[in-house]
């Protein structure tokens, strides 16, 4: 019998990290100017070395580390809560096309945090609110969600995907009209906000989206067991001994924490969360414990390998990196849906 | 698997031990649901030792009773008690350490498979954080082994027939090593022959010192295999208790008329077993 054992976690994660180092070092070698491997190299040896500020200066050096070294972390880091939230909506909602995308979460973050960026100077609040209003947003979206829902297995999978459907619609035109009205309407600004990008301009949030993200994970890890059993339904978790509301409540505000985050740094990037687990699932199995790390580092590894095909499959032209992953998600998306409705309501 | 070698036969049904269980107790409960009266003044016990059928037509309150005995609904009036201590101040946790369910059935959105799916009945006796232990492992195989779905623990439950969903959900409520079983008609999907390993194996719980509270349509396995029939009183009068004794006593043709409207006959088998079958005026008068 094929049982969840530690060598099985080292050797799949192990597997999966020594991957995700290879996609960054790729990352890092890879974009419109000329710098190569050679390039990423020399920086990393001027680390060691201690002698990166006699190296600073050199254009290489900069390019690297003042532009693609911060898009990296940032896609690291926001690859990782899409596809760790992607995950927990599906358990707790028992529903594999559940994605903060598709339900709208990240809609409602997006919208809560342009509200700040259009009207903070109005209102006199300063545009770090941003991820708070945007982890803020998302929680409201997720609640919106479960009421009009009427919580998890209480609706089939077109309900809930109408409801963020929704959702996403008033969002978009929420940010639309917010930005026209506070009379910033720059069009390539709220394009990028809709479709999702990444940006080095961003790193300075690096640090507040790493912390929401390491919380966000850390809870979902600690609760992976009670997800196992959630996933299987409310009444035969609270049945094997889970307090399930509580163990809920706890996902849902650290998942909310997650998605505002990424949301606030990287706007509306579609369907990390939808891709990533649905291919771990094919490979690793159901598991929480194995599925939630792995997650983490896959969709790390697909957010940054997308970015890096973002910036250079145009040449000379860089295409969002929301594009890239909606190019691969609805087509997914429109196969599992085909899917779950063949097989009648999920439940 | 070497867990699997330091199991004997019998440790899939003596997860809990050899210690006898508890008792539950149904004190005058009553239950409400969306404003209907489902469940009134219903009172009797479950002892250690014994298996008990519930018993009686569609929508008497059967299942509102085992969701009331596992703590998923609130009574109305009166309580559940369970060792002294009624169940809704118990912790999810502590209840589940004693209490198991086993649904009719169930459906999953992801495929997990047949052993993780049993394993995961000791969640109850596990940490929050963690993997299963060799003796967690070992209770799964033996009790997948001794329903005969060994073969099954690494297919994806999305696979499964309606029965064999049945006997992983049976697994995992035995792998869970409880002192009291609520079964939901155990035995709907079942083939004769797995009927009857389901109803040996709950006994043999109930024998070992633990009770079971089985609800069935099947009047004559319900017979053979129970101890005593709770049978529930339909119409004006549902959800009341109409009577609880021996089979003997309870399904009986009269209370059969009462209960479920129809003509039955009732008579001992050639090994002495009650059988209950409808009548065949009843096939003739429809």
């Amino acid at each position: 019998m094929i049982r969840l054992s530690l060598s099985r976690m080292i050797f799949v994660l192990g597997t999966l990290s020594f991957g995700l180092v290879l996609i960054c070092l790729i990352a890092l070698a890879t974009g419109p100017s000329n710098i190569g491997f050679g390039a990423v190299v020399d920086v990393a040896n001027s680390f060691l070395r201690g002698s990166a500020d006699t190296a600073a200066g050199d254009a290489s050096f900069d390019i690297v580390l003042r532009v693609r070294l911060p898009r990296l972390i940032l896609g690291l880091l926001v690859g990782a809560a899409l596809a760790t939230a992607g995950v927990i909506f599906q358990a707790l909602l028992r529903n594999p096309l559940a994605d903060p995308y598709v339900l709208g979460v990240s809609g409602g973050a997006a919208l809560a945090g342009i509200v700040v960026l259009a009207l903070g100077g109005l209102l006199g609040i300063s545009t770090s609110f941003v991820p708070i209003a945007a982890f803020g947003g998302g929680l409201l979206a997720t609640a919106l969600l479960y009421w009009v829902s009427g919580g998890p297995g209480r609706s089939g999978p077109t309900g809930l995907l109408l409801t963020g459907v929704v959702f996403n619609a008033f969002a978009s035109a929420g940010i639309v009209f917010l930005a026209s009205i506070a009379g910033f309407f720059d069009g390539s600004r709220i394009f990028l906000w809709l479709i999702g990008h990444l940006s080095a301009v961003e790193i300075d949030a690096a640090g507040l989206v790493a912390v929401s993200v390491a919380i966000g994970f850390g809870v979902a890890c600690l609760l992976s067991r009670s997800l196992n059993l959630i996933a299987l339904g409310d009444e035969t978790a609270a049945q094997l001994g889970i307090p399930v509301d509580a163990h809920r409540r706890w996902l849902l505000l650290s998942t909310s924490l997650m998605v505002g985050a990424a949301v606030a740094v990287s706007g509306l990037i579609g369907f990390v969360g939808l891709i990533v687990p649905h291919a771990l699932r094919l490979v690793i199995g159901s598991d929480h414990r194995l599925l939630i790390p792995a997650a983490a580092l896959s969709g790390a590894g697909f957010l940054v390998l997308s970015d890096t095909l973002a910036r250079t499959i145009l040449d000379g032209r860089e295409l969002p990196v929301g594009a890239v992953t909606a190019l691969i998600g609805g087509p997914l998306f429109i196969f599992l849906l085909r899917r779950a409705q063949s097989k009648g309501p999920l439940s | 698997m070497t867990a699997h070698s330091k199991v004997n036969k019998s440790t899939a049904n003596s997860a809990a031990g050899d210690r006898p269980g508890p008792t539950i107790e149904f004190v005058q409960v009553s239950v409400e649901l969306g404003g209907n009266l489902i469940l009134e003044g219903v009172d009797f016990e479950v002892v250690p030792g014994e298996v008990v059928g519930l018993v009686g037509p569609n929508g008497v309150g059967k299942t509102t009773l085992l969701r009331l005995a596992s703590s998923m609904l609130a009574a109305k009036s009166g309580e559940v008690v369970l060792g002294g201590r009624p169940v809704g101040s118990m912790t999810r946790r502590e209840l589940a350490q004693q209490v198991a369910m086993v649904p009719q059935d169930f459906h999953v959105s992801f495929p997990f498979r047949v052993g993780e799916l049993v394993m995961m009945g000791r969640a109850p006796h596990q940490p929050l954080v963690g993997l299963e232990s060799d003796r967690d492992v070992a209770l799964a195989l033996a009790a997948l082994e001794r329903l005969g779905i060994a073969h099954l623990a690494d297919r994806g439950v999305d696979t499964l027939s309606g029965g064999e969903r049945q006997l992983v959900l049976f697994a995992r409520a035995l792998v869970q090593g409880p002192d009291l079983l609520l079964l939901d008609e155990p035995t709907a999907f079942l083939d004769l022959k797995h009927r009857v390993d389901v109803l040996q194996e709950i006994r043999a719980f109930a024998r070992s010192g633990r009770a079971a509270l089985v609800v069935s349509h099947d009047l004559s396995l319900a017979a053979r295999s129970c101890d005593r029939i709770v049978l529930l009183q339909p119409g004006a009068e549902a959800g009341r208790v109409a009577a609880v004794g021996q089979p003997s006593e309870i399904l009986t043709a009269e209370n059969l008329r009462r209960a479920f409207g129809i003509e039955t006959l009732t008579f001992s088998g050639p090994d002495g077993a009650l059988v209950v079958v409808p009548s065949l005026s009843e096939f003739d008068r429809r």
